[in-house]
């Protein structure tokens, strides 16, 4: 084969591998980029006044700003911000808003230089620091696109600052700006050049945006709002008063994207789109963050809160499938909604086997455990040792425990050893210190190989990788470290993933190996968030039953006239995508139940906020015309090609218990804290009553935390 | 007639500020674009997003176009770059993340992105080192050596040497995927 005969292959495989533009997205991106070439026109011919400012941007850019301060800081400087409002502009209150930024290689010490850049840049309108106004329309552009691609809308904050930023400038740098040019000025590095602009400039190593923002993007652009306070720009300084405390709230997200999440789901008329479907999803993160906020003073984000991740952290006592039934069991029950008397509430709980804690196999468990200096920390180490200790204490005498720690060289810390010597295996936990670098393959490699020196017929061989993601040595191939995971998956060994800790995470590897293992991956930040995921949910994290878990209702334009899901935008599918097996989806463990609502309009309900047409033929279903929809799962058996099918008819007569209706509490609430939803004058005392009355047995307590945390919210939210 | 003006006078007409011009140039060239876009990054979504990114600065951009190459040669090198762009804020991002909301957003985006790279070559690609896939990108999009390297910004030769040697690491792959 000539070398050029193999190009033309590859070039045909490529054609054939290539899609067409969706018809959708080039029409909106035809029109985003026209809309944008007419501004530019306009103003090119009628600059905006300095002094004015886009409407939306005050908030946006402090709310990105927010994003940007990873919690701890950002607790500081918000509680700060709270207390103070415009005090923020006293020194006292500019240290404490500064502080977290200072970790950063740009240096927020020296306002002087970024003032000097603000100056300057009003000061020269063809200065390419100053974007052209184009930038503004980006976050519109992203929203509007945002319906399908969640990714687009969390795109958008990002975009915001920009919008913001050039705001008060673009007056005068709008007036006639040439693209941008390698600009050699000393005080460049303080701004961050916008991407787009970026692109024309970067071959010049002094605009090199790699060289000055060696910070996520909001970072950088805080420490530019942050710096000119100093010297008398008073007005820039308002920016940062708060228009309310919800507003104002501060946000704990590590960084813009750290919140993936769209736009409550719409309203869905049945007669025009009957199908919905989306993944399951068993994360919990959102929960956690929603917790840690609460719990230090502060309403979360509202983009922090995903409602199916806030309900799917607690367990739910639905029907468990019995044996020979399939590895779950769906329950639909009906309820009125609670925020609107005319509504219905569908629940969909999906209960995964549980199976005989007794029955289940033997374990043989390697604790890959990173004890490189980024460990020593109280929140990663030792709390690594405690939980790691929690679990041991769960483990059966026939199970067995090897550790490996990986730093500069790794070793075989605890040959395996049988779970019933516990001596032997705290000891060597506590034996484990920090120290060194990290390397990630040698680890994993000692790790696996140990694993498949434990394994044996009938065992269940899983290696539980705990860092705080810094794979900073041996990473030199990532995907070959993947490829490798992904292959002793293949063998029968799996992978877990738990972050301890934050500051250095990798986390595109670790979220690679997560998912090439086959793994859950776990953040734990305290000892009780260890226990949840490694003691009560033991079975649930070791023995995957079900993967690529979707769900498809349809429902039935006869019985109901609109309904909307509640939660799962970031989890939603085409629904072609339902019956394609090579789309992923959500994986359910052993014992880990989902729950889905719904709220459904009937045809004769008053709520109804659509009015039936006139002219198209009423779609009748051609059987059971009284049913209120079809509900649809796919799965696939661990480690299985092909998907299964299950259907069942929802017919609106299912009665709702005890655990759904405290779904129903907690979607309300996620709802409230979500700012999003119908819910009418149905507040935070009506969730709190709800979800007391429906706290059930909750040997473990997490209903009553929840209760808690909602009076929480309820006090903040008042304030 | 705007169907039969020439891309170098559309272009100068949108540069001028003829709306109707720009809106006939990239409709022309949209399709291609996506293309280029989509084997630049290997999956649907973002291609789209890096597509959006593209539009959104065109207009601007375009006033910085001199007429001094093709108007091709000149979108494809906005193309390329904005996906450097996009490539290096996402790895900036990344080094710079510290909290476990940011893996699970991009875990997130990795199953997206997963469900879209649905075929061996696309993998393949994707593995190639930046300069490589790049080049590949164009070279297989029917851009010749010496275009390609122009919209690069390095010499034909190095283009030529790339293609080689991204075929020999394409062949490579194939031959351990085909081996395990």
């Amino acid at each position: 084969m000539t070398p050029d005969d193999d190009l033309d292959d590859l070039r045909s495989a490529l054609e054939q591998v290539t899609p067409k533009p969706d018809p959708a997205t080039r029409a909106a991106h035809l029109r985003l980029a026209q809309e944008n070439f007419d501004r530019l026109q306009g103003a090119a011919h009628a600059p905006r006044p300095s002094s004015e400012r886009p409407r939306r941007g005050a908030w946006s850019g402090a709310r990105d700003m927010m994003n940007a301060i990873t919690l701890r800081g950002g607790l500081t400087a918000t509680t700060a911000l709270a207390a103070c409002g415009f005090l923020v502009l006293t020194p006292a209150g500019r240290t404490l808003l500064l502080e977290p930024f200072e970790r950063g290689e740009v240096s927020a010490s020296d306002p002087a230089p970024a003032l000097a850049a603000t100056e300057e840049a009003v000061a020269r309108p063809s200065d390419p620091l100053a974007p052209a106004p184009e930038e503004a329309s980006l976050p519109q552009a992203k929203v509007a696109t945002g319906d399908e691609d969640a990714r687009s809308v969390q795109a958008a904050p990002d975009l915001a600052v920009q919008e913001e930023m050039p705001g008060d400038l673009s007056g005068a740098a709008s007036a006639e700006v040439p693209e941008a040019e390698p600009l050699p000025d000393p005080i460049a590095p303080v701004w961050v050049l916008p991407p787009e602009e970026a692109e024309a400039a970067p071959r010049s190593p002094s605009a090199d945006p790699e060289a000055f923002a060696p910070l996520p993007p909001a970072v950088g652009r805080l420490e530019r709002r942050a710096a000119p306070a100093p010297g008398g720009l008073l007005s820039r300084g308002l920016v940062l008063a708060p228009r309310s405390m919800d507003s104002l709230a501060p946000l704990p997200t590590p960084s813009t994207e750290s919140f993936a999440n769209a736009d409550p789901n719409p309203l869905k008329v049945t007669a025009e789109e009957p199908v919905s479907t989306f993944s399951i999803d068993v994360d919990t993160a959102s929960y956690g963050v929603v917790r840690q906020s609460l719990l230090s003073g502060a309403l979360p984000p509202p983009d922090a809160v995903r409602t199916e991740e806030m309900v799917n952290y607690f367990p739910y006592d639905y029907p468990a499938p019995e044996a020979g039934e399939g590895p779950f069991r769906p329950t639909v029950s009906v309820m009125t909604t609670p925020w609107n008397p005319d509504t219905r509430l569908v629940a969909i709980g999906l209960q995964g086997q549980r199976p005989a804690v007794e029955d289940r196999p033997p374990l043989n468990l390697v604790f890959l455990i990173d004890t490189s200096g980024s460990m020593d920390d109280p929140r990663k180490l030792p709390l690594l040792r405690q939980s790691f200790g929690l679990m041991v204490g769960e483990l059966r005498p026939e199970d067995q425990v090897a550790i490996v720690a990986y730093a500069g060289s790794a070793g075989l810390v605890l040959p395996p050893t049988p779970a019933s010597d516990r001596e032997a295996i705290l000891g060597a936990l506590g034996g484990l210190t920090a120290g060194g670098s990290t390397n990630g393959q040698g680890g994993l490699e000692q790790a696996y190989d140990t694993a498949r020196r434990m394994a044996s017929e009938g065992e269940v061989s899983r290696v539980i990788l705990a860092t705080d993601g810094d794979f900073n040595v041996g990473l030199s191939d990532p995907e070959g470290l993947e490829d490798y995971v992904a292959q002793e998956r293949e063998s029968g060994v799996f992978l877990s993933v738990l972050g301890f800790g934050r500051g250095n995470l990798e986390d595109a590897t670790m979220q690679a190996l997560a998912q090439n293992g086959n793994g859950q991956a776990a953040y734990i930040d305290s000892l009780q968030e260890a226990q949840k995921v490694l003691v009560d949910q033991l079975s649930g994290e070791m023995f995957p039953i079900a993967q690529d878990v979707k769900v498809q209702v349809e429902w039935n334009s006869a019985t109901i006239a609109e309904y909307r899901v509640i939660g799962y935008e970031t989890r939603a599918l085409r629904r072609e995508d339902f019956a394609n097996d090579r789309v992923d989806a959500g994986e359910l463990g052993a014992g880990h139940s989902v729950t889905a609502l719904y709220e459904v309009t009937l045809v004769d309900s008053p709520a109804r906020l659509t009015e039936p047409l006139r002219y198209q033929p009423e779609r009748v279903a051609q059987a059971g015309s009284d049913e209120w929809g079809l509900l649809r799962l796919r799965w696939k058996e661990p480690g299985g090609e092909q998907s299964q099918l299950f259907e069942t008819p929802i017919t609106g007569t299912e009665e709702a218990g005890s655990e759904a209706h405290f779904a129903a509490a907690v979607a309300g609430w996620a709802q409230i804290l979500r700012e999003g939803g119908p819910l009418g004058d149905w507040g935070h005392e009506d969730a709190i009553g709800l979800a007391t009355a429906n706290r059930g047995e909750d040997p473990f307590g997490y209903r009553t935390e929840a209760v808690r945390l909602m009076r929480l919210s309820q006090s903040l939210s008042q304030r | 007639m705007r169907m039969m003006a020439s891309d170098e006078d559309l272009a100068k007409a949108a540069a001028q500020g003829d709306g109707a011009a720009f809106a006939a140039l990239l409709e022309r060239h949209y399709d291609r674009l996506f293309r280029l876009c989509f084997r630049l990054t290997g999956a649907r979504a973002e291609a789209e997003d890096l597509c959006q990114d593209i539009c959104a600065a065109l207009p601007a951009k375009l006033r910085s176009w001199r007429g001094e190459a093709r108007v091709t040669t000149w979108l494809w090198r906005v193309a390329v770059n904005a996906a450097h762009d996009r490539r290096r804020r996402r790895a900036t991002y990344r080094k710079a993340s510290d909290g476990w909301g940011d893996w699970e957003a991009a875990r997130q985006a990795d199953i997206a992105d997963g469900r879209d790279r649905t075929d061996w070559l696309l993998a393949a690609m994707a593995r190639l080192p930046e300069d490589l896939r790049d080049t590949m990108a164009l070279v297989l999009d029917e851009v010749n050596h010496a275009e390609a390297g122009a919209i690069l910004g390095v010499s034909e030769g190095t283009v030529s040497w790339r293609v080689s040697e991204a075929k020999k690491r394409l062949r490579a792959l194939r031959a351990t995927e085909e081996a395990r």
